[in-house]
């Protein structure tokens, strides 16, 4: 069990979760996950670890509303217990000096590529920011990523940003402006975010590493829900990753096994709706 | 085959004085042993199979009471009873029978606690045919031996019921800590052992409940989740606590364990990794794992979703590759979610199947499908990627290897299509990596193994004993009880002579 300190709406359909976890905040690196499960019926899904607090002894994650355990996540309070809260999961991002790094976040991997920028930064590498978002009602912990970062964009498709383009074309352009060279790429967010940034950056070379989010069960290697296809060979997400080279993974794979149940989370969210709102 | 083992003295011994006991000689001359054999071995009631094939309930009814007392006269209580060298926790298996037969169930459950505190996993998962009923001498004899496994969970079936749970005298605590990693059959019993002898036990466990392979892998229908929960409450009441949603390696070390007091590991954290054939399209979906099939199923309960969140894909034809239990559970498993043809693929013939013999009659009853000596070598899928179909090969059976089965060989030209839509790869796994990785100390074999010395299951870390799949790579749930009564032996004596060390 694992008491909530906060869980907060921070943009239509994105939460915060602040959750009492001592062992896991002493523990856990950029990168990392937790498996979580809402209650005894739920899943076990994993969410990316947005920040921590050893004082506190908090863990903070960021996750979007997707299926019937996201949907009571969503519901939970202050002072509820979360029945499972694992981790930390996962290898820790690689974190080296390399020069600069260009660090892309959308969605839920907007929480969760702070930590990994702060990281970036606090190696002594120039950190530059890109976040998408499809508008900017949906933005949320900008200040906090100016923090750790040299240089900061946004990508967004309504007229509120003068930068409306995808992430894609505004990554390329980052890429091109700059005078001195990019020497890496790390990005968090949908898999089609990952692959559009792996795709505009294959033509420059740039080593690019996606943190992958394929379905999970156990999350510790005991399944083989998570596997991918990197280079040709198979790897377990949950502990060959969840980080990987995005020029060599193998996205149509991905992204077909992560439907591999959307007619059961429609029906199971509709046997939840009815069960909670008869 | 089981373990060569010679019956230490010790036991020896407390055998000898148990079978001289008056009660027992009495009983022993009361029949005949001539008149003992004419008694037929008796049926397990079961559930008929078209009904059970439908539904997650246990298969296997139970013997009544006046049946055990039968099957328990069948006994012949012999001097020297070799079925005890069979048993991998040295269960004093002639005197529970008897007590059997004498009517006294409850002494009886007692008998078996001595040894092992998990008898009603036992008398149900156990391959008694490969294990003590292998070398009954009744077996010698008749060709049919005493049904000790079902007499065994006959006992531990009625202390429950009766709500007469014994409780054995724990020692005066010792002040020791002890950490045990991973709730599966090691680890609970050595939990078990080490508790009674008076140290303060913690179980770490990763997953949300208890029970390791118990809980995610056997499914319902061969071990109720009841039985297994019954026999955790037992831990607790021996005073055994459980530490649920901590991975050891990840969520603390066992160096950070070592600062919390504790003086003695042992590592049951199973096995991790499935093993896939690395063949085409085995990524493909609508292929899964034995381990996330019966995970999704078991530990999940996908079969009861959408009451439970999590999915299981369905399949009309489910093929299972492999031929042990694990094949069998998933391909039983298949059926029970609605398979019209639920179909096991298996490279070698029938002889050479490692599954317990009563799990593929039962499997047969249910209307699973056999395909021997077949191996798929691709699999094809739709246009959503999703598997519609797998190529196979035939084989022949070569000479032996060095699992000492025959090896399969595959015949050219013999390919073939199988239409399926669910295809469950269970071939194995490969040892948890999660605790070597996070003690580089550790010794480890070829495959990712913990090494141990077998004497006393520790492993290259003094203190850091080991036992199980983590050590086997692929075993049975009895020889990681075994490894665990092995290995709490060894700590309570390491734990002991550090207290000596200290006061000297």
């Amino acid at each position: 069990m694992a008491k909530i300190l906060r869980r907060e709406r921070l943009v239509p359909n994105l939460h915060l979760l602040e959750v009492h976890a001592p062992e896991i905040a002493k523990r856990c690196k950029p990168g990392q996950f937790v498996i979580v499960m809402p209650d005894e019926f739920g899943e076990r899904i994993p969410l990316t670890i947005a920040d921590w607090n050893i004082e506190k002894a908090s863990v903070t994650s960021v996750f979007l509303v997707v299926g019937t355990s996201t949907h009571k996540l969503s519901l939970m309070k202050q002072g509820d217990d979360i029945p499972v809260f694992v981790g930390p999961l996962g290898k820790p991002v690689d974190i080296n000096k390399c020069g600069t790094v260009l660090c892309v976040g959308g969605c839920y991997g907007i929480g969760a590529i702070y930590p990994v920028a702060r990281a970036f930064k606090e190696a002594g590498n120039k950190v530059i920011t890109l976040l998408d978002v499809k508008a900017n009602y949906l933005l949320y912990w900008e200040e906090k990523l100016k923090s750790v970062s040299d240089e900061f964009h946004i990508s967004s498709r309504d007229y509120y940003y003068d930068c409306k383009d995808f992430v894609q074309h505004i990554l390329k352009k980052i890429v091109k402006d700059k005078k001195e060279s990019i020497n890496q790429v790390f990005a968090i967010g949908c898999t089609y975010l990952m692959y559009a940034c792996s795709q505009a950056t294959k033509p420059y070379g740039i080593k690019t590493m996606v943190s992958l989010n394929p379905i999970m069960v156990d999350g510790t290697g005991m399944c083989g829900a998570c596997r991918v296809s990197v280079g040709g060979e198979t790897k377990f997400t949950c502990v060959d990753g969840p980080d990987f080279d995005g020029h060599l993974v193998d996205w149509e794979e991905l992204f077909a096994r992560r439907k591999s149940y959307f007619d059961d989370e429609i029906q199971s969210l509709c046997y939840w709706e009815k069960k909670i709102f008869p | 085959m089981p373990e060569k083992k010679e019956i230490p003295m010790e036991l020896k011994e407390r055998l000898k004085c148990e079978y001289d006991k008056e009660w027992r000689s009495n009983l022993r001359k009361s029949i005949s042993a001539k008149e003992r054999m004419k008694i037929p071995r008796q049926k397990m009631p079961q559930r008929d199979p078209e009904e059970r094939n439908k539904d997650f309930n246990e298969v296997n009814l139970g013997l009544q009471e006046k049946k055990a007392k039968l099957e328990a006269a069948r006994c012949l209580d012999c001097a020297n009873p070799t079925c005890v060298s069979g048993c991998p926790v040295s269960i004093d298996i002639p005197t529970f029978i008897k007590l059997v037969e004498k009517g006294d169930f409850i002494q009886s459950a007692r008998k078996i606690k001595e040894a092992n505190s998990l008898p009603g996993i036992c008398g149900r998962v156990c391959p008694q045919e490969s294990q003590c009923e292998l070398l009954c001498n009744l077996k010698k004899a008749t060709g049919i031996p005493v049904a000790i496994g079902n007499l065994e969970r006959f006992v531990s079936d009625y202390e429950m019921t009766c709500e007469n749970v014994y409780i054995p005298s724990i020692a005066s605590p010792t002040g020791h800590k002890v950490a045990v990693i991973g709730a599966g059959p090691a680890g609970l019993t050595v939990a078990g052992e080490l508790a009674k002898k008076g140290h303060y036990v913690t179980i770490f466990e990763a997953l949300h409940l208890p029970g390791g392979v118990l809980i995610y892998g056997i499914p319902e229908f061969r071990l109720p989740k009841k039985v297994l929960m019954t026999e955790v409450e037992y831990l607790k009441k021996l005073g055994v606590e459980l530490r649920m949603n901590f991975i050891v390696g990840v969520t603390a070390t066992i160096d950070d364990l070592k600062k919390e007091g504790y003086k003695a590991f042992f590592i049951g954290s199973g096995a991790g990794l499935p093993n896939f054939m690395r063949i085409h399209g085995e990524n493909l979906i609508g292929i899964y794992s034995a381990n996330e099939y019966l995970t999704r199923v078991n530990l999940m309960k996908g079969y009861a979703f959408p009451e439970y969140d999590t999915p299981v894909l369905h399949g009309k034809r489910v093929a299972v590759i492999g031929g042990g239990n694990v094949a069998l559970d998933s391909v039983r498993t298949a059926k029970r979610l609605g398979a019209e043809q639920a179909i096991i693929v298996y490279r070698r013939s029938r002889v050479e199947m490692p599954a317990r013999v009563e799990e593929v009659n039962h499997a047969e009853e249910e209307g699973i499908e056999f395909h021997f000596l077949t191996v798929p070598i691709r699999y094809i899928g739709n246009e959503n990627g999703h598997v519609k179909a797998m190529e196979c090969i035939r084989m022949e059976l070569g000479e032996p290897d060095a699992s000492g089965r025959r090896r399969p060989i595959p015949v050219k030209g013999s390919e073939f299509m199988m239409e399926v839509d669910l295809a469950v790869v269970a071939i194995g796994q490969s040892p948890n990596p999660l605790i070597p990785k996070s003690n580089p100390n550790l010794k480890t074999g070829k495959w990712g193994n913990i090494e141990v010395d077998w004497e006393t299951m520790e492993t290259s870390m003094k203190g850091v004993y080991a036992g199980g799949d983590i050590v086997r790579g692929g075993a049975t749930v009895i020889l990681a009880m075994g490894d665990g009564r092995v290995a709490a032996s060894a700590m309570d004596k390491y734990l002991r002579q550090s207290k000596k060390r200290k006061k000297a």
